[in-house]
């Protein structure tokens, strides 16, 4: 166990844990120790005649009020705890926290997006969680917090990482097939470096907005789509796109086979209503883009697959 | 064999078990068909430990572990720990005990059990239909459950029947208890494991209709999009968490307080002595009941429900703690000055305070809200329910099997393979489950097909725990039975026990009582 040492949450749930552990142990010692002790102290052999004790009221009333009031104090830590785990900090630097089968995307305030989580060390971080299908959960478990990322739904977390380092974040809440892949990690910069990176980022973001250049590739990544689909010609959870856009494609339509070209206006539809028309092979689970991307997105990303051969 | 099996009335042969309507007869039914769904549910488990021995694709495909683990919860949950000894050893001894012929409603209580095997037969139906085996998880969240391609709807209408079964039982049980009871057999007169049956019995009509109503809802949303719970249409994916858990956790209150009623049965009768505080036991178990059925909650402390709602079910999480807490003490005080023997019904007995203690207490930890948001969905879940339900209900299953067999079948075991049995068992249980709150403590979360390097070890470890655990229940099944069939013929009262059940023959004749007794003392009264 790493005590108290990569983030400031760290310390509150390990001290509550170890209050807990130390009466846990305590009692269970005890009760097995009586029950071994009394079960060979008593065997019929050695105390062939039982005593019948029906009760003891003041032991009764001992061993109700003590474990209630062990609890009670149980619960009083427990609570104080998570009170400093929800309490976010003036100013704490935010991060927009998408999740969405099976990936994460991370969006900071200056309209930089990225796939790892980058933050600078001894802030506090305020992550705002949602997801743009079903339920997950942002589980970093070197700093002891997790949160669910629910659909409709912002949910907030916070943070406060301590020293410089790599850490895993991991999807805890069940989420389908892919679950146990969806993983990224949190980088903990020092300030300096965070800095430079950041602002180089905003930067790079700002001129490449101001060209106009494609962002074919980049919306590929950002939108989650090579979770699924590969670029070189291997199927994964989905079809791959090399060679896609132009080809001919069977597809199931409410469950009958036929034979698609694959243009523009199929392409565009699979974005928009992916269900509708299923490869054949593949499983209907690709979440639509409708109100995640914009026309002039799909228009780009419909280009961009023509050009991947 | 004598007794009631040879009641060959109206019908014969199968015809004559699968539409008796003798609680007896029933009461076997059950026990087979719930075994036989045990034996699959141990076979997922076993395989998905095999899975997981080692990192990476290592015997079968994201999905199939997906659709395996979902399965294995199913089939336990609903098929095997919640039917369980309520519909088992509740059936065959309940009343039995209050010195009643039969259940208050004979046939109601046929009808559940072909209830429950229409629910079992959709369920498996299930696997072969439509999109195929569920991949949701036992708890079908939503909205994952609406969007994934597999065999959805057929799989929740299954759980949905299995509800009436659970309803009619729990209805069936309560009526007798009030009504069945002979003449002199007062409330505190009944024995703990009636009082057990009878406090469950009650959650299971209260709250059983909650999880019908919710997967109706799902059924709904799945089938026509009503948009209940999904949030594009308006809905809210919480509102399927809370009210899934207004049933499900206190269905976990129905799969242990039965169990803890057959520990307060075991007990006295080896250690010849009446049980400590017996009021307290009773109440304890009415406070659990009741108490239990609040505290849904702290299955979301992370879900993004209200801080203050997190707040009060923790708290309300704590109190239900204190009286679990009550029967384990007055369990170990039974001991105090008993005169012990360590027959194998009560070796289970023993293990199950040990083991439901870790249960218990590792469950504080989820309680506490500081601590629950590092454990939520990790394995120290999947640890610590381990601990409970099969360390708890499980062993104390074993313990009825050992306890009642002899009863049930008119023959005895072979007394010294338990003992092996219990050391294989037990060995392999911590093997298998220790080192999953470890895992959990470390961050490994639930439900992952595979896993970062740092997990590995010890989840290595637990794989090899499972091959010890399923070797000690072969032996103690097989021992089971080969008794069966070659056991000694068993007396009246093997154990010397002092409740309604062991003054009667082995197996009991056909209506019980050929005269209903007349109760003149407690449940654990050995000397007259």
């Amino acid at each position: 166990m790493i005590r108290g040492t990569t983030g400031l949450s760290n310390e509150i749930v390990e001290n509550v844990f170890l209050y807990i552990a130390a009466i846990s142990v305590s009692i269970l010692v005890l009760i097995t120790f009586l029950m071994i002790y009394f079960t060979i102290r008593y065997r019929r052999k050695r105390n062939p005649q039982p005593e019948d004790i029906r009760g003891n009221l003041w032991l009764e009333i001992l061993w109700t009020v003590i474990p209630t009031l062990l609890v009670l104090s149980m619960f009083y830590y427990g609570w104080t705890g998570f009170r400093s785990l929800k309490k976010i900090p003036e100013g704490a630097f935010k991060v927009k926290v998408a999740a969405r089968q099976w990936s994460w995307l991370f969006e900071y305030e200056n309209g930089v997006k990225t796939e790892e989580l980058m933050v600078p060390v001894g802030k506090p971080i305020h992550l705002l969680l949602t997801s743009q299908d079903v339920i997950h959960s942002f589980y970093i478990p070197a700093f002891r917090v997790k949160q669910d990322a629910v659909p409709g739904m912002v949910t907030p977390l916070w943070f406060k990482a301590k020293e410089v380092g790599t850490y895993d974040v991991l999807c805890a809440e069940y989420c389908g097939r892919q679950h146990a892949y969806m993983l990224t990690r949190v980088k903990v910069l020092s300030e300096e470096e965070f800095k430079q990176w950041y602002e180089g980022k905003g930067k790079e973001l700002q001129i490449e907005k101001s060209r106009g250049l494609p962002r074919g590739p980049q919306l590929l990544q950002e939108k989650g789509c090579l979770v699924c689909h590969s670029l070189d010609g291997t199927p994964r959870i989905g079809p791959t796109l090399k060679d896609l856009s132009g080809n001919t494609v069977i597809v199931l339509t409410d469950g009958k086979e036929r034979k698609v070209q694959a243009d523009d206006a199929y392409l565009k539809k699979s974005l928009i209503e992916p269900n509708a028309d299923i490869v054949k092979g593949f499983p209907p689970i690709m979440p639509s883009q409708e109100g995640l991307s914009t026309e002039e997105e799909i228009n780009e990303l419909v280009r961009h697959m023509k050009e991947l051969k | 064999m004598a007794g009631f099996y040879e009641d060959e009335r109206r019908l014969r042969g199968i015809l004559g078990w699968i539409f008796s309507t003798d609680h007896k007869r029933i009461g076997l039914l059950y026990l087979f068909a719930i075994l036989f769904f045990y034996a699959i549910g141990v076979l997922l488990g076993f395989l998905m430990r095999l899975e997981l021995m080692a990192p990476g694709p290592t015997i079968m495909r994201p999905q199939t572990y997906n659709a395996i683990f979902t399965l294995h919860g199913v089939i336990m949950i609903f098929l095997f720990v919640i039917p369980g000894i309520p519909s088992i050893f509740g059936n065959f001894f309940l009343p039995i005990q209050i010195g009643a012929r039969d259940v208050a409603f004979p046939r109601i209580n046929l009808l559940s059990w072909w209830i429950y095997m229409t629910g079992a037969f959709l369920a498996i139906l299930s696997l072969f239909t439509g999109g195929g085996p569920v991949d949701t998880g036992w708890t079908f969240y939503v909205p994952y459950s609406l969007r994934t391609s597999v065999n959805v709807p057929l799989a929740v209408f299954a759980v949905f029947i299995l509800g009436f079964s659970s309803i009619l039982t729990g209805i069936n049980f309560v009526t007798t208890t009030h009504q069945l009871r002979a003449p002199g057999m007062t409330w505190f007169r009944l024995p703990l494991f009636v009082w057990a049956v009878y406090a469950t019995a009650w959650i299971q009509v209260l709250v059983t209709p909650v999880i019908g109503i919710t997967l109706l809802l799902t059924l709904m949303e799945r089938l026509v999009g009503v948009g209940i719970f999904d949030p594009a249409k308006g809905g809210d994916p919480l509102l399927y968490q809370h009210l899934f858990w207004i049933y499900s956790h206190p269905a976990v209150y129905i799969m242990i307080l039965p169990a803890m009623g057959v520990i307060s049965e075991i007990i006295p009768v080896f250690a010849r002595r009446t049980i400590f505080g017996y009021k307290a036991m009773a109440f304890s178990i009415l406070a659990i009941a009741v108490v239990g059925s609040f505290v849904w909650g702290h299955h979301m402390f992370v879900s993004g429900q209200s801080d203050l709602a997190s707040i009060i079910f923790s708290l309300l999480t704590f109190l239900v703690a204190v009286p679990s807490g009550v029967k384990v003490f007055n369990w170990v005080s039974t001991l105090y000055k008993g005169s012990i023997e360590v027959a194998p019904p009560l070796l289970f007995a023993l293990t199950f305070i040990f083991l439901f203690s870790i249960g218990g207490l590792t469950g504080l930890f989820q309680g506490a809200l500081a601590t629950d948001v590092h454990l939520h969905d990790t394995y120290w879940v999947v640890g610590h329910f381990h601990y409970v339900i099969f360390g708890g209900t499980g062993f104390a299953l074993f313990g009825a099997l050992h306890y009642w067999f002899p009863k049930m079948f008119g023959r005895m075991y072979h007394k010294k393979i338990p003992y092996f049995a219990w050391a294989l068992l037990f060995v392999g249980f911590n093997t298998l489950y220790f080192p999953m709150l470890i895992l959990g403590w470390k961050g490994m979360p639930r439900r992952y097909y595979d896993y970062l390097p740092q997990f590995h070890s010890l989840q290595w470890i637990s794989t090899i725990g499972s091959w010890i655990l399923i070797a000690g229940l072969i032996l103690l099944f097989a021992n089971l039975i080969y008794s069966l069939f070659r056991g000694e013929k068993a007396e009246g009262n093997p154990w010397g026990g002092a409740t309604l059940e062991w003054q009667i023959p082995s197996p009991p004749p056909r209506e019980n009582f050929a005269e209903i007794p007349r109760i003149e003392r407690g449940p654990y009264e050995f000397r007259k």
